[in-house]
């Protein structure tokens, strides 16, 4: 699945993963690898949805957990929890949900905006939403999900206290 | 004909241009002291040359018309057609300047040429071109018939020094043809009374003629050697004209270097700094052929005691238990043995940042008017590659301040007896496991007095608290602290000692300042060897690994219960050689849980940071690492009180604890 040769071609392929019952895609192309959920080093004042660090092959790699980056419930890890590790301009960073389902060829044109949801659905990190075999899945934006500056923003602000910090 | 991409090569051209440059400045300013060693406008001509053909070859057009100019400036001064006077260097060097700021521009894919590198171009021609004049009349009597030659010798003094000797030299002008001696006198400089004759000084002066149709140029040829050690007008005797040996500058061009000079030397320098920065960039390294052998027999030894381990392993029993001990010992030998030798290859002499500062001392001495003998030592001295790139800006900052503010202008010096001329002293050496670099002025040394008005009107201290002179010292580094009077262009650009000190110490090292009125003052920074590798202490806080440096270790002990105190019920200290130091625990400063609370049952390890000292609470000490540093920042971010992790033995990431954030960050959350 690494290899997609086709990127000239106008479908774009999504690897999909489930989160909280929900199902989520990612860009392939930013893909790195998928690996299962071992220990990580804590990282002091770092944000609670961030875990930590792994050593992955030498570089020292930043692992979020995305049920708390989204607000959600932690959940115990499991057997299928799995770690997604990928890149964005030379950024690597783990992003640990509840199991990988599939790849999917997602046409662009069925993309649709993401709703406003106001202030109680945090959708800064969605790029849009499509349709796949009747069930909805939510497109990640991963760049949006790396910077830094959104990470500190995010780890010490209540959720009302958000959009405040977005417009600011 | 496949088309080569000539772009891959540009970097390499860039590169070798900015070192050509470099070697250029320093020969331009060994001339302009006085050097008068010939090899030096050779290498200041070989580096214009090849600049000139990298640029042609690469297309950089403009790069090359302007290098083109200056080369043929240069090439007379190698033909000996032009004399080096302080004017030319000047001009020659502002070229440097011009040239650097081209191919900067040009790398950035920016038009390479601006009205400053075009008016320094004309002016060039000018010169090129108006000599070119003068040199054709001056030469007419070189192809006219001479009789012979009137010379008019003048030894300076030092002329023995140089290892010249006037009766060679007469020697050979005999060869040439009947010498006859005029006149023999004594020089100016002889001193008055006989005993004051210094029998290692020349004050003799000749008036000579050379009979025969002698050539002009192997006249020349013989006072090759002499230039500035001596005085000498050469007349032809049978020329209607005379064709003084070298000639004056010409005066067409006279105006023109006498505008140049006009010109403020700060647009220049600015453009140093800014391509000094450019190539540090630039991803490769130059490594000398000694270090890629040792690395190479290095991987020998190792492929050796692999196959002898090869060896053991294949048929073994308990017999060969000792020789696998040693086989492993050999293995560690080996593998330290070679990370020593690949770090080596990082390590480059401080020299290449030294370099810079003749310039730089050269033109702050003209603008201030003070006079400043600059002194280097030690400038073999070797540092890791990202440390040397990175410890520049600094010891320019201090050097400027050292020539701005320590030094005094002549008359002061004079008034406070000492030599009109102020000495700047850099100097790099090993001090332990750190490359120290002073950089020590002779100068009035730091003003007590302004310095604590200075620090009480900002606040820093209340007013009428005594400090020792250390503590005033210290003073300087704090945030916002600047005591120009006036803020000239040099200092006073809000930058302070502020910066200076936390750029030495975003580079693991420190800075500190030592001083004495009316003698000078002397800064100190200590850096590691090596920005890769440190030595550090493993240690246990709850779940998590933590790395404390070696280097900043002062002892680890075992605390009792009842030997901590508790200051106005808040931070907890404790007495460690007779002093009282803050612990700080470091489970609560980086938040780890399940760590031990009771400070009675973990260990406490004193670590000093700029002279502080603290103790940090840790669960247990697990044993000596070294550590391979890795960025955080590369994926992540800065953690304040964490300067990187590395990898241990079982493959998890252990952080590497800065001592100095963490002081840092136990002061805030105390304060908090």
């Amino acid at each position: 699945m690494h290899e997609n040769t086709a990127d000239t071609a106008p479908a774009v392929q999504q690897l999909t993963f489930s989160l909280a019952g929900e199902e989520y895609g990612v860009d392939i192309l930013s893909v790195r690898e998928i690996r299962g959920w071992t220990r990580v080093t804590r990282i002091p004042q770092a944000p609670e949805h961030l875990l930590g660090v792994l050593n992955l092959r030498g570089a020292i790699v930043p692992v979020m957990d995305l049920r708390l980056r989204f607000g959600l419930e932690r959940e115990d890890y499991g057997d299928a929890t799995v770690m997604i590790v990928v890149a964005v301009a030379d950024r690597l960073f783990g992003i640990v949900v509840d199991s990988v389902s599939d790849v999917v060829d997602i046409d662009p044109a069925a993309i649709k905006p993401v709703p406003d949801m106001g202030a109680i659905v945090d959708t800064r990190y969605l790029k849009g939403l499509a349709t796949h075999v009747e069930r909805m899945v939510m497109l990640l934006d991963v760049e949006k999900l790396m910077r830094p500056e959104d990470v500190d923003a995010l780890g010490t602000a209540l959720p009302e206290v958000r959009n405040v910090e977005v417009s600011a | 004909m496949a088309a080569v991409d000539l772009t891959q090569f540009h970097k390499t051209f860039f590169e070798e241009s900015l070192e050509g440059l470099d070697a250029m400045e320093a020969a331009l300013l060994a001339l302009d002291s006085g050097s008068t060693d010939h090899e030096l406008v050779h290498t200041i001509f070989r580096a214009a040359h090849s600049i000139k053909g990298g640029a042609a070859t690469f297309g950089f057009a403009d790069v090359a018309a302007f290098t083109h100019v200056a080369e043929s400036l240069l090439e007379e001064v190698r033909s000996e057609r032009r004399v080096v006077d302080a004017a030319l260097t000047d001009l020659l060097l502002r070229s440097v300047d011009c040239m650097r700021a081209m191919l900067d521009r040009t790398a950035q894919g920016l038009p390479a040429a601006d009205a400053t590198s075009e008016s320094l171009r004309v002016e060039l021609a000018q010169l090129v071109e108006g000599e070119v004049a003068a040199v054709a009349v001056a030469s007419k009597p070189k192809s006219a018939a001479v009789a012979g030659w009137d010379i008019r010798f003048v030894a300076m003094p030092h002329l023995l020094q140089t290892g010249n000797e006037p009766l060679r030299l007469f020697r050979e002008l005999q060869q040439l043809g009947r010498l006859e001696v005029l006149r023999a006198f004594i020089t100016d400089a002889a001193p008055a009374e006989f005993a004051a004759i210094d029998p290692g000084q020349c004050y003799l002066g000749w008036e000579l003629r050379l009979h025969g149709a002698v050539a002009r140029a192997d006249l020349d040829a013989v006072f090759e050697w002499l230039d500035g050690d001596c005085e000498l007008a050469i007349t032809a005797l049978a020329a209607p004209q005379e064709a003084a040996a070298p000639a004056p500058v010409p005066a067409a061009a006279a105006p023109a270097v006498a505008a140049s000079t006009a010109v403020p030397a700060a647009a220049p320098a600015g453009a140093r700094e800014g391509s000094a920065s450019g190539p540090a960039d630039g991803g490769s390294i130059r490594v000398g052929i000694d270090k890629v052998d040792a690395l190479i027999d290095m991987m020998g030894e190792l492929v050796i005691t692999q196959s002898m381990l090869n060896d053991i392993g294949t048929n073994f029993d308990v017999s060969q238990l000792e020789r696998l001990r040693e086989g492993l010992a050999q293995l560690e030998r080996n593998t330290r043995e070679l990370q020593d030798s690949v770090m080596r290859i990082r390590m480059l002499p401080i020299g290449s940042v030294f370099n810079r500062f003749p310039r730089l001392v050269r033109d702050l001495e003209r603008k201030l008017g003070k006079q400043v003998r600059l002194e280097l030592q030690g400038e073999q001295t070797e540092l890791d590659k990202t440390v040397l790139e990175k410890i520049g800006d600094p010891m320019v900052h201090l050097v400027r301040n050292a020539i701005d503010h320590g030094l005094e202008v002549p008359e002061q010096r004079r008034a406070a007896g000492k030599p009109e001329t102020g000495t700047l002293t850099l100097d790099a050496h090993h001090e332990g496991g750190n490359i120290v670099v002073r950089i020590s002025d002779d100068g009035a040394g730091l003003n007590r007095e302004r310095i604590l008005a200075k620090a009480v009107e900002r606040g820093l201290v209340p007013a009428g608290q005594q400090l020792s002179d250390d503590e005033v010292a210290e003073l300087i580094f704090q945030p916002g602290f600047s005591t120009a009077a006036v803020a000239t262009d040099l200092s006073g650009r809000g930058v302070g000692m502020d910066v200076v000190r936390r750029n030495v110490r975003d580079l693991g090292g420190t800075v500190g300042v030592k001083s004495v009125a009316g003698k000078g003052s002397v800064f100190t920074i200590a850096l590691p060897l090596t920005l890769a590798i440190i030595d550090g202490l493993v240690t246990a806080v709850g779940e998590e690994r933590y790395i404390v440096p070696l280097i900043s270790i002062v002892e680890s002990l075992r605390l009792g219960a009842d030997t901590v105190r508790r200051i106005a019920g808040g931070g907890e200290v404790f007495q460690f050689r007779g002093e009282y130091l803050p612990i700080i625990r470091l489970h609560r400063a980086f938040g780890c849980t399940d760590a031990i609370a009771e400070i009675e049952r973990g260990i406490v390890v004193v670590v000093e940071d700029e002279g502080q000292r603290v103790g940090l609470l840790v669960d247990e000490l697990l044993g000596q690492q070294q550590a391979v540093i890795k960025s955080l920042e590369k994926h992540y971010e800065r953690v304040q009180g964490v300067s990187g992790a590395t990898i241990v033995s079982d493959g998890s990431v252990a952080l590497i604890v800065d001592v100095g954030g963490v002081v840092r960050l136990g002061r805030r959350v105390k304060a908090a």
